[in-house]
């Protein structure tokens, strides 16, 4: 079967232990995480994964569900590039001699629509957000120009199209059934 | 109701006596010592059955849950105490069972540097759990035992873990007892949709040869009584998993014997000439498709389970029903016709009487030689008019018990199925005594098996627990032998065993024994083993190189099992 890069976005409670489980979903079925970022989402108390990870369309499926069976997970979906935003971040640290004597560096940094953030006689700093293409293309212009001393990038963070917010929604959901049930079970 | 000051180690046994915990299994040491310490002022309520190794502790609290459908406890100290209940955390994890392990653990303030007898149990436990929760605070056992047992037998039901730090067993904090029937971000039983319901029935309306495969998911949802209703309005047949045995009485028409490797071989090939397939909780186990490319490709598959990740996992089906069987089932019922399927139920007739006269015959009703398993089985199932529950071990003994034993009751088989645990039936069969005190248990054991737990015997004495012990001695790991013979070119590798006299053992226990070396005297011993009021051990001398048959190998396709080896 076919592969291909999927995100996953995974809704958790925020509780320690839980970044575990999630990865060893992936562990179990040898599949490489290609990028993982974990942070706060707009819930108050509710963290949000985003994972990227080379697949075919029937195992991420199974692992979705695996990961959605893990007690303190809200949800888990699955998205291919053309539902979502995404975004990447990557920093690129410059010799800053070699910067200053060769005026083409500077024409590839704008070329590619990235900024110097930080100078100093040694090095230099270069910010960049974008698409992976984009990072990885300008990384090996910079290399090939051989003025790299360091390049790190974040993982992917991503935001769906979809109009309508299933995490809301879902527990929004949950607790009206739940009321509704202590309601019955009251009368 | 008034708040009251006590320990953490006082709130948990008055969160289980809130939970209607009435019997725990366990084992002390340092880290839990101040919940033994409590405990011993809950005799009279709570039930502590002193185990003689953690492993069956955890083993005996799924006997008592699979034959009584509450939650088994298991209450063990740190590290070791802890570490020895994995085995039995991770066979209740592949076979649904509910229990609780409480294990103890260091003091929060020592989490994290490797102090005497410390193991990150809930980093080791999680993957093998459906829930690991450490509790650092007193005031945090109300909520955190609720949880545990809201968890462990909700849904699908499964193993729960609760690592108990020392100083919240000691701090003392205002109890109050805690409900819990909802957790946010865990939803026990899926929603099914109507047209779920609509598609499976039409297609089932529609069939001309309906099969249905039962597994535990009916037994665990009490749907016994909704499945026999599903299958006699539109006459469906079914075969059952080794878990599912008791599902549906053996002897029931519809009822068509057992599915996978070693089931029988009518409902393995009809597995593959039905045109609809119905699953019933049953999670399309490797043990029970063999092959999937090959397994029912010609049939349209509907899946009724309440596990989400079950559906499609290894066996992709045309219509899932997620959801408690025991609601599926009935809404499903509601939309079928009255059916009759005579042609297609009468065709597995052949196969029952080609599997007869090929294999059950010569392992039932020999007339000379030495004594088969399965006539040992049936004869022992048959004493007990077919009454008792069923425990076993795992290999040969467990093959043939279950195959050959009968069940008229439901939950009456207790076996490692998804693990295939050696070990697991001697204390099984403890817990199950206490689950249902008013049936008779029956535990076969294999002569490796019953090695692997036989310091059980000091429980069993002690509690002059009723465990009707057989033991199927062929002297050998049997199972593993018939593998050599048959795919290692006989080559015996370590499976050949020197027994010891377990007559001397029994003794040594006061436990009554018996042994039986010739069919003449197999009814008398087992009478004896009946008779006895409280626990038994009968050895019977069984044929040494004896199969379990029919097969399906390895990776080999449902419908050419083999007859002979
Ligand atoms: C803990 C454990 N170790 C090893 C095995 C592999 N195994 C499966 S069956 C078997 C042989 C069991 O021998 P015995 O208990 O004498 O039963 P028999 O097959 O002879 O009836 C072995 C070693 C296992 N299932 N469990
Ligand atoms: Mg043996």
């Amino acid at each position: 079967m076919e592969k291909k890069l999927y995100t996953l976005i995974v809704y958790s409670e925020n509780i320690a232990g839980l970044l575990n489980q999630v990865t060893a979903v992936f562990t179990r079925r040898q599949i490489n995480i290609e990028s993982l970022n974990v942070s706060a989402s707009s819930i108050q108390g509710v963290h949000k994964y985003t994972i990227t990870a080379w697949t075919d369309g029937e195992t991420i499926v199974k692992v979705v569900r695996q990961i959605e069976k893990k007690i303190e997970v809200i949800q888990a979906h699955y998205f291919t590039d053309d539902e979502i935003f995404y975004h990447e971040i990557a920093l690129y640290k410059l010799s800053t001699p070699k910067l200053e004597s060769d005026a083409y560096i500077s024409k590839v940094i704008r070329r590619y629509g990235a900024s110097i953030v930080e100078v100093n006689p040694v090095y230099s700093i270069v910010k960049k957000t974008g698409m992976s293409d984009e990072i990885t293309a300008l990384n090996s212009e910079l290399q090939s120009l051989g003025c790299v001393l360091q390049f790190v990038r974040s993982g992917r963070v991503a935001i769906t199209k979809s109009c309508v917010e299933r995490v809301n929604e879902f527990l929004a959901e949950r607790e009206a059934k739940h009321l509704n049930n202590k309601h019955i079970n009251n009368l | 109701m008034s708040k009251e000051r006590i320990t953490g180690a006082e709130a948990l046994m008055r969160s289980l006596e809130h939970q209607g915990v009435t019997t725990l299994f366990g084992y002390p040491g340092g880290s839990i010592m101040p919940a033994f310490d409590a405990l011993y002022g809950h005799r009279q309520t709570l039930n502590h059955i002193l185990v003689r190794h953690e492993q069956a502790a955890a083993h005996a609290a799924e006997g008592y849950a699979r034959v009584s459908g509450r939650v088994g406890v298991c209450l063990v100290t740190s590290g070791p105490g802890a570490t020895n209940t994995v085995t039995g955390i991770a066979d209740a994890m592949i076979d649904s069972t509910p229990i609780v392990v409480i294990a103890g653990q260091v003091g929060t303030s020592f989490l994290g540097s490797d102090a005497f007898q410390e193991v990150d149990l809930v980093g080791v436990t999680q993957p093998i759990s459906k829930w690991s929760y450490q509790i650092r605070r007193a005031e945090d056992v109300p909520m955190a035992v609720a949880k545990a047992f809201y968890i462990a037998r909700s849904g699908r039901p499964g193993p729960v873990v609760l690592d108990f730090a020392k100083n919240a067993q000691v701090e003392m904090f205002d109890y109050e007892p805690v409900d819990i029937d909802y957790v946010r971000s865990y939803v026990p039983v899926p929603d099914t949709d109507e047209a779920a319901f609509d598609e499976a029935a039409r297609l089932i309306n529609a069939a001309r040869r309906p099969f249905a495969l039962v597994g535990q998911g009916v037994e665990l949802g009490n749907a016994q009584e909704e499945l026999l209703a599903f299958l006699e309005k539109a006459d469906i047949p079914c075969g059952t998993t080794l878990l599912g045995l008791s599902a549906i009485p053996t002897d029931h028409r519809l009822n068509k014997g057992m599915l996978g490797m070693h089931g029988n071989l009518g409902p393995n090939v009809k597995t593959n000439e039905c045109d609809v397939l119905i699953a019933v909780g049953m999670r399309f186990d490797d043990r029970v498709t063999g092959n999937v490319e090959t397994y029912a490709r010609q049939a349209k598959i509907i899946h009724l389970d309440i596990d989400p990740a079950e559906i499609n996992k290894n066996v992709k089906v045309d219509v899932a029903v997620p959801g408690d069987c025991k609601h599926t089932l009935r809404c499903l019922t509601d939309r079928l016709c009255e059916a009759k399927h005579n042609d297609w139920i009468d065709s597995f007739k052949p196969y029952e009487e080609q599997e007869f006269a090929r294999v059950i015959e010569q392992e039932v009703y020999p007339q000379e030689g030495p004594l088969k398993m399965g006539e040992v089985a049936r004869a022992v199932s048959e004493a007990t008019g077919n009454q008792a529950v069923l425990v076993t071990d795992v290999g040969q003994n467990q093959m043939l018990s279950a195959r050959y034993f009968k069940y008229s009751r439901k939950r009456s088989i207790v076996t490692s199925g998804g693990l295939g645990t050696m070990g697991f039936g001697l204390p099984a069969a403890i817990g199950a005594t206490f689950g249902t005190p008013e049936r008779t248990v029956c535990a076969f054991m294999g002569d490796g098996g019953l090695q692997m737990s036989i310091q059980e015997l000091g429980t069993i004495m002690e509690q002059r627990s009723p465990v009707k012990i057989i033991l199927l001695n062929n002297n050998y790991l049997g199972n593993v032998r018939q593998w050599q013979a048959m795919f290692f070119g006989r080559r015996y590798s370590f499976t050949p065993m020197l027994n010891p006299d377990y007559m001397k053992i029994a003794e040594a226990y006061g436990i009554p024994s018996r042994v039986v070396e010739r069919r003449e005297d197999l009814a008398a011993g087992i009478e004896a083993m009946l008779a006895a009021d409280g626990p038994f051990l009968l050895e019977v001398a069984v044929i040494e190189e004896g199969n379990v048959l029919p097969m399906t190998p390895p990776g080999g396709t449902v419908d050419e099992m083999l007859l002979e080896c």
